[in-house]
């Protein structure tokens, strides 16, 4: 068929899959996936997950706050003191069924309130610039047959970025030429230190999409935007052979510094619509997988002139998960009367985010301590989280 | 043509566009196009109020409760995308045009943001960026702190002094939004130094420069400015307006500040990796000439690693003007011209987050957005009455083509693939 000719043409057999045949060998391996969700802009994690039991809530940001659990267009409850925004239905029923968890005051290493240098931290995971991110740095930890890790999107977050090379999917925009002509095209190219990498990861990974997502679709046809893309790489993480890592982000919709409400309940809602979407592309793989949603940091306790919330420090953070141990919120609760608020205007944080995701990858890879150091730096202070996956 | 000539018409030009002549002296031909005002400048109406007018009718559409719904706003922004774009596919000042993109995305003012963002980005390009690019970058600063398009896209038009007349009145207070980006991204750089004090301070010095509706253009409103002195970087500032003019002239003059642009102008110019003895000097130049920018413009053109060919991976936006400056395609020609850097990764006018779009290869290396430019060279190569690949090699390469290209090319199968093969090349995909 085409699409090996291609690949012997290329000398990319090798990272191709072979096809259905292969199903059978595969399921033997291990089979973990993880996958992080990436709010850029600075999700306000005390909107999505609010703390409304906590009786300095609506004195700080009346308005922002929906109404009480049970209430019309009221908060989806999470035991008693924290509700689910309304937006978040599929997440809050992912919670009930127990594939579900919230970590409260979740904040990275870091303390800037610079979207872009808190972002690059982030994605480090860091407090400091580096030079790779740690989900690549995770893919170096993998056994080698197991060393996938794929950007959706047309180019890798710095999270993805570093030694390993990493693959990149997005959906198809533009009509494709034949096999020799791309086959010319890595021959011109093919001592460019630059370019020849990328190109070879792009036709590779295309080999592997069109494999994974040749047979028509079933069902609804997918709505455009974050949904589409969530549900696209469900499916290319449910293929035996596919990626074990992964990572998708979106920027749109996050940085409420006005009329917070109106935009986050959109926004909120583009989210839960793309996690349920992750799920059903996911489909039977959702038993192996968790995925980890996470942002650079939180948004003022207190709501500005503008009916919204400036840049802040801790946040949320959610797990999702068919063996997750959910249906719990995470974290301590620091309270917000103003002796509890950092530097007098912001959440303060009480879990590292890197204490929750050492937990994630130790429970989902059986990663020790020394390879969690090698994944997160100069972490010792941050000790893995326990108890984040079903026994 | 030979590797000098080749190499400004990319390195600080748009790509030579199809078979317009050469330049004699290639650094009294970047000299030439820096000389003067912008002719962009000197023939076009006030674009704002006309802008605003697209605002004012959008929402008067929008409070008619049923019917059809002209996109009063979309149509404007379309109509001032595509002049854009017709202005850097045509100009034969290339190295201006590159300046103008240069420093619409140090100051971003993004189409993402939507609504009165969408319909006044042209007008802000116009007015706030264009006629500053051979002035003062100080007189950018005030510019573009002050045009309606920063105020709209960054929100200090709703930020309120807690202490003001409004602010105790309404009980409403600051959007830090405008002074940190102002501070981080346009100005001093995130590294100088400076605390979430200074930002917040410099927020209040911001208070009250919003933007009158009525007369299309800034306004200073006193009864939303927090009173009182502000100390930001450990400076004064007076109360009123003053005290943010006084600001923003202290921050464009900062070594900070100057070392923050230099390095940016350098990244653009040189290396990914910039030589810090080169970012010296040109943040000599700007010191030396008080922020003249068409002396550091030009100074860059001196710098020796300026003229080292391939060092600069083309970014889509620059990979798809090169691309139909070479085939000389117009908007005329229609098909998606203004969509397509989107396709390749880059949608004009439209970066995610305030800080613009990367400037180095790893931004633009992802292997989808690297293998559609073949894809996107192959459908351009495809159009009917397409020049033969050696043919456009020699007008828009000369001897920058390698031996390597050139005999993929030679030997490829069909006419479209020698010429898509050449504009996907190495050479082709950078500046």
């Amino acid at each position: 068929m085409l699409l090996k000719r291609r690949s012997a043409l290329l000398g990319l057999a090798s990272a191709v899959t072979m096809g259905r045949a292969s199903l059978a060998l595969a399921a033997a391996a291990t089979q973990q996936r993880f996958v992080v969700v990436m709010l850029r802009g600075a999700l306000d994690g005390m909107a999505a997950v609010v703390p409304y039991g906590d009786a300095n809530i609506r004195g700080l940001r009346g308005a922002l706050v929906p109404p009480e659990p049970g209430e019309e267009n009221g908060l989806l409850d999470l035991g008693g003191f924290h509700g689910m925004h309304p937006s978040l239905a599929r997440v809050h029923a992912m919670y009930a069924a127990g594939d579900a968890l919230a970590v409260q005051a979740v904040a990275g290493p870091y303390r800037s309130r610079s979207h872009f240098e808190a972002q690059d931290f982030m994605e480090c995971g860091a407090g400091e610039r580096m030079t790779s991110g740690w989900l690549n740095r995770v893919a170096g930890l993998l056994p080698a047959a197991e060393r996938r890790a794929l950007a959706i999107g047309a180019v890798p977050p710095l999270l993805l970025r570093g030694p390993v090379p990493v693959g990149t999917w997005a959906p198809p925009a533009l009509p494709r030429p034949e096999a020799d002509f791309y086959s010319r095209l890595m021959a011109m190219h093919a001592d460019d230190a630059v370019t020849k990498p990328a190109l070879e990861i792009g036709l590779s990974e295309r080999g592997f999409s069109l494999q994974t997502l040749a047979p028509p679709q079933t069902g609804p046809a997918a709505r455009g935007g974050l949904p589409a893309l969530a549900r696209a790489a469900g499916r290319l993480l449910a293929a035996p052979d596919g990626p074990r890592l992964a990572a998708l982000e979106t920027a749109d919709g996050w940085d409420t510094h006005f009329a917070q409400a109106p935009r986050l309940t959109r926004a909120l809602a583009t989210l839960d619509e793309a996690l349920g979407e992750l799920k059903t592309g996911l489909a039977e793989a959702w038993s192996k997988t968790t995925i980890l949603v996470m942002t650079e940091f939180g948004r003022t306790a207190a709501i500005n002139g503008t009916g919204g919330t400036d840049h802040g420090t801790a946040t949320v953070a959610f797990v999702l998960g068919g063996g997750v141990a959910g249906g719990k919120v995470r974290g301590i609760w620091p309270g917000l009367a103003e002796g509890q608020l950092f530097e007098k205007r912001d959440l303060q944080p009480t879990t590292d985010l890197r204490s929750l995701a050492k937990g994630l990858l130790a429970a989902q890879f059986g990663l020790d301590a020394a390879a969690l150091e090698k994944v997160f730096p100069d972490s010792a202070g941050a000790e893995a989280m326990g108890g984040l996956r079903r026994a | 043509m030979d590797t000098r000539t080749a190499h400004a018409l990319n390195r600080f030009g748009l790509g030579r566009r199809g078979i317009e002549p050469l330049p004699g002296d290639p650094v009294a031909w970047l000299a030439e196009q820096l000389d003067g005002q912008d002719p962009r400048i000197a023939t076009a109406e006030p674009a704002a109020p006309s802008a605003f007018a697209a605002i004012a009718k959008e929402d008067a559409a929008n409070r008619v409760p049923e019917g059809i719904r002209p996109d009063f706003i979309g149509t404007r922004y379309r109509a001032d995308l595509a002049a854009a774009m017709a202005q850097t596919l045509s100009t034969d000042r290339p190295f201006r045009e590159r300046l103008v993109r240069f420093w619409t995305n140090h100051f971003t003012v993004s189409a993402r943001a939507g609504g009165r963002v969408l319909a006044i980005l042209g007008a802000y390009v116009q007015e706030a960026i264009r006629p500053h690019v051979t002035g003062s970058f100080q007189d950018m600063l005030m510019a573009v702190m002050r045009h309606p398009g920063m105020l709209f896209y960054l929100e200090n038009d709703g930020s309120i002094g807690p202490r003001s007349v409004v602010g105790l009145r309404d009980k409403k207070g600051l959007n830090e939004n405008l002074a940190r980006e102002c501070l981080e991204l346009h100005t001093l750089g995130v590294s100088a130094g400076y605390s979430q004090a200074d930002v917040t301070s410099f927020a209040r010095v911001l208070t009250g420069w919003g933007v009158d509706y009525s007369k299309s253009a800034f306004v200073f409103r006193p009864t939303w400015h927090e009173p009182g002195e502000k100390t930001v970087l450990g400076q004064s500032f007076p109360e009123g307006e003053a005290g943010g003019v006084a600001a923003l002239k202290f921050l464009a003059g900062h070594p900070a500040t100057l070392s923050h642009i230099a390095t940016r102008l350098v990244t653009h110019f040189t290396s990914d990796t910039p030589n810090p003895r080169d970012v010296a000097t040109i943040a000599g130049v700007l010191r030396d000439t008080h922020g003249d920018l068409r002396a550091a413009s030009m100074a860059v053109t001196r710098l020796e690693s300026a003229w080292q060919p391939m060092t600069k991976l083309r970014d889509p936006i620059d990979y798809a003007i090169a691309v139909f400056r070479a085939l000389d395609i117009t908007l005329a020609d229609g098909g998606q011209v203004e969509n397509l850097p989107g396709v390749l990764g880059e949608p004009f006018w439209n970066p995610p987050l305030p800080n613009g779009w990367g400037d180095s290869a790893p931004e633009w290396t992802g292997g989808e957005a690297m293998v559609r430019r073949a894809d996107f060279a192959w459908q351009l190569a495809g159009r009917p009455a397409a020049p033969p690949a050696m043919v456009l090699a020699g007008r828009a390469l000369g001897d920058l083509l390698s031996p390597r290209t050139r005999s993929q090319v030679t030997e490829a199968s069909t006419p479209r693939d020698a010429l898509a093969l050449l504009l996907a090349s190495p050479e082709f995909m950078r500046r």
